[in-house]
């Protein structure tokens, strides 16, 4: 019978006690964040029509867009509700003008909840 | 009056308690940042130990209602006073010990077999069905490690012909050549210690996922952190002791002999920490087969090599 | 035989335990460290998600879908889409099929790596577990290049995928492809040679052919027991009809078995992946899909990383389904694990419930079945709190003794209030 020594993975670990750690000291370290990484969504009120579609295609209901115009003159402000937000970006792909667009921003924890509460015009 | 004083400044600050419980932070802290540089991580910083330790003490200490009070309060010091005495005995920065007599090796022995039986004790006075089953762990573990831990330990007295630890070092001191005798057993002492404290791949007895923590699960506030730093204690007396017995190095200057005593534990502990990491934790019945079947019977061979090694001087 | 009941001590593993990562109740009888009897609890978890998503529109359920797990997300919603899309008779695109099992071999990558992890955390092996998850991060940031979010990956739409793959990406991922194929090869070479992890690993949780077949194991619990079960292979999904895929089995038929099976299954997923970057068919990624899918009812399969998925969706013809049922894999492993357990020891307990890869959360729905004579029933919530009451008073624990001060201040609060 063949006699195997325990203790294989000896020499990978010397390797790596030498090498540089795989993982960082967040929040000091410098976060890599991927290109296409879906953040917080930011609003641009000009090209807003107004039509709802990403109200009705929000998973959760953060958004809420709100006619503050006259039904003349329009003018639209964007409810959005960070604490709700998962970040999905269907809104996004929805939005027919795209109005809509996401953001690489992620960090967004606050000890306060009404700073999740967001008006964007 | 002077030499009272002396006497209690050893035990008390150098090289008994203070030092003891300080280095044994150092100690943790270097296990555990060599263990995570083995795993590729950062590891803790260097004041991770202490802080646990303050955490530990000004948390609530929970006594569970079912658990007998007095036992499970007095066990943690029981535990640390028993590492601290044992660690008198041990030559740290000369080749005498603090205080030394003639069969302290015994003693030493017996005092580091009170913190299992302490941990057996607390895991038993929980009356928690993991602590029980722990303390179970705990105590077979014992049955396991002790015989080829003191076999090991004991070989080279056989040559050396004192049963003092000071005695052993500074004979090893004058024939340097026989220490090599003793390498074998070395290695067995090193992996009984980790069965010893508990260590990968031996800790069943407080193996996280299997158990929670073993006896330790219903310990909180102050008196986990006493038990903690009892075990931290222990791997200092342990490491020191192999120290002392395998690698009998002095210069016989002061300042370099503690020097020369960092240098060797840190290799010790070095040795201890890959062994840590390189293992899967064993089963029960797989340590004591191991233990029983192995390194038995290789101590048993150390010692009967030792006696023809004493017979040809 | 000796009569050794007054030795048994029974132990609770669970509902809240280091070993497991989600809450599962184990009620285990030991005989020493022998389990004698195992009684499995199941539905802690329980989320009501089946009854959420025929609350939902079509598009809306595309994000609920994909979190009934955390883990093989993408593969519940690519059931859920091609179930959709061919209700609608829609053909998507080549190229969104092809990144689709991109996406999904990826999954397959982490998710496996991930198990890697566990299992050697639950056998104490924590170097192993933090090498697994070091090389499983990589995966994850690939997935987060490609998908925009490491987890949910939120890649899939009704009619193709929402993200281009372009020869960048490519480029990219072959590159890290080759450092985790090196990785993955050593982990095999580590499985099959290092004999602390195979001391733990061997003649644990044995369920062997027959005993597969019996409990409807599906994945690499059956695939380690010898049945060559794979959804990529006996209905290709996707683009699987024109990948090569090679089923991998083992005939261990214990957690070595399911760790040799996962982790050549790792290799296998990297070369599914090569093959489908290099042969990229060019062209479109999205069709259209009418927001209402036509009256009717559908089932999909995939291969999840666990194992066979099942959705079934019954639409009435408007925008909202009017009934989903999830088979998650993890489901039809359950009912084995009472025969893995019995008769193992109590140290090998946390690793034969890991070896399952379990999800509870995927699996927790709240029907009761009489194990006795077989009938079901379902509660409703009143029922459901006496049920519960009276399980907890079985086992000694009057639920309405517990004084809950917060609670009753609470009311007290309340009524001021309303006054």
């Amino acid at each position: 019978m063949k006699i195997r020594l325990p203790g294989r993975i000896l020499m990978k670990m010397l390797t790596t006690l030498v090498s540089k750690p795989a993982t960082n000291t967040n929040p000091y370290d410098a976060t890599n964040i991927p290109s296409k990484y879906r953040g917080r969504i930011v609003y641009d009120s000009s090209t807003c029509i107004g039509c709802g579609i990403c109200m009705r295609d929000c998973p959760t209901k953060s958004l809420r867009v709100e006619n503050i115009g006259t039904k003349e003159n329009k003018k639209f402000i964007m409810h959005y509700s960070l604490g709700r937000c998962i970040f999905c970006c269907q809104c996004v792909d929805s939005c027919p003008k795209k109005s809509l667009s996401q953001t690489r921003d992620f960090l967004l924890a606050t000890t306060d909840s009404s700073d999740l509460e967001e008006i964007m015009r | 009056m002077i030499e009272a004083l002396t006497a209690l400044f050893k035990i008390l600050i150098f090289p008994g308690f203070m030092f003891l419980t300080t280095y044994g932070m150092l100690l943790q802290f270097l296990d555990r940042k060599i263990y995570a540089r083995l795993q590729n991580r950062f590891g803790p910083p260097w004041y991770q130990p202490l802080a646990d330790f303050l955490k530990l003490i000004g948390k609530e200490t929970i006594v569970p209602t079912l658990a007998n009070k007095g036992m499970f309060s007095t066990l943690p010091v029981v535990s640390l006073a028993a590492v601290s005495t044992a660690f008198v005995y041990i030559p740290i920065y000369r080749m005498q010990a603090s205080f030394s007599f003639e069969g302290d090796l015994i003693i030493v022995l017996y005092l580091m077999a009170l913190p299992s039986i302490t941990t057996f004790l607390a895991g038993w006075y929980s009356r928690s069905v993991y602590a029980t089953i722990g303390s179970v762990r705990t105590l077979t573990q014992l049955f396991a490690y002790e015989v080829p831990l003191f076999a090991a330990l004991l070989s080279p007295s056989i040559i050396s012909g004192s049963w003092s630890i000071s005695g052993m070092a500074e004979f090893y001191y004058h024939n340097p050549t026989l220490i090599l005798v003793n390498l074998p057993s070395m290695f067995i002492a090193l992996i009984s210690i980790q069965g010893k404290l508990a260590r990968k791949p031996f800790d069943s007895p407080e193996a996280e996922t299997e158990i929670v923590s073993g006896a330790f699960v219903e310990y909180s506030g102050r008196l986990l952190a006493i038990f903690k730093m009892s075990v931290d204690c222990e791997l200092v007396l342990l490491i020191s002791l192999a120290a002392a017995i395998y690698i009998p190095l002095f210069t016989n200057i002061i300042v370099l002999d503690i020097l020369l005593y960092f240098a060797k534990t840190l290799v010790l502990l070095f040795a201890l920490s890959i062994f840590k990491a390189a293992m899967a934790r064993l089963r029960m019945d797989q340590i004591i087969n191991f233990c029983w079947k192995v390194l038995t019977p290789l101590a048993m061979f150390q010692i009967i090599i030792n006696l023809i090694v004493r017979g040809a001087l | 035989m000796s009569d050794n009941s007054s030795n048994r001590i029974v132990i609770p593993l669970g509902p809240q335990h280091p070993a497991l990562k989600e809450p599962g109740s184990f009620t285990l009888t030991l005989e020493g460290e022998k389990v004698v009897n195992a009684v499995i609890g199941i539905g802690y978890n329980h989320r009501g998600l089946e009854k959420a998503l025929e609350s939902r529109t079509y598009i809306q359920n595309l994000y609920m879908i994909e979190r009934i797990c955390g883990i093989c997300s993408h593969t519940h919603s690519v059931a859920y889409c091609q179930a959709i899309e061919e209700m609608c008779g829609v053909e998507i695109p080549m190229r969104a099929k092809y990144i689709r099992v991109i996406i999904a071999e990826l999954e397959r990558l982490h998710s496996h790596l991930l198990w890697l992890g566990v299992a050697a955390h639950e056998i104490g092996f924590d170097t192993l577990f933090m090498y697994a998850w070091r090389d499983r991060e990589m995966v994850l940031d690939m997935l987060a290049e490609l998908c925009g979010n490491r987890v949910n990956y939120g890649i899939n739409t009704l009619g193709g995928v929402r993200r281009d793959i372009d020869d960048n990406d490519a480029h990219e991922i072959k590159k890290i492809l080759r450092v985790l194929h090196n990785q993955i090869s050593y982990y095999l070479e580590l499985a099959t040679n290092e004999p602390t992890l195979i001391a733990r690993l061997a003649d644990v949780g044995k369920l062997n052919h027959d005993d597969a077949l019996k409990f409807g194991a599906v994945g690499p619990v059956a695939r380690a027991a010898g049945i060559a079960n794979d959804v990529r292979k006996i209905e290709p999904y996707a683009a699987y009809d024109e990948v090569p895929v090679n089923v991998i089995t083992d005939d261990h038929g214990d957690v070595l078995g399911r760790t040799l099976v996962r982790v050549k299954e790792m290799l296998e997923s990297i070369s599914i992946i090569r093959y489908c970057l290099d042969n990229l068919p060019a062209g479109e990624i999205l069709a259209k899909v009418p927001r209402k899918v036509p009256a009717g009812e559908m089932i999909s399969r995939t291969e999840a990383p666990r194992g066979e998925n099942i959705h079934y969706i019954n639409s009435d013809g408007s925008d909202i389904p009017y009934r989903i049922r999830v088979r998650a894999p993890s489901e039809a492993n359950w009912h084995g694990m009472k025969h893995m357990l019995e008769g193992s020891f109590l140290a090998d307990v946390p690793i034969a419930i890991a070896a399952i890869d379990p999800c509870y959360s995927c699996t927790d729905r709240a029907i009761f079945v009489n194990s006795d004579n077989g009938e079901s029933r379902l509660y409703d919530w009143k029922g459901l709190r006496e049920y519960s009451i009276k399980w907890h008073r079985d086992r000694g624990l009057n639920i309405a003794d517990i004084q809950i001060p917060m609670a009753k201040n609470y009311i007290q609060i309340q009524r001021k209030t309303n006054d």
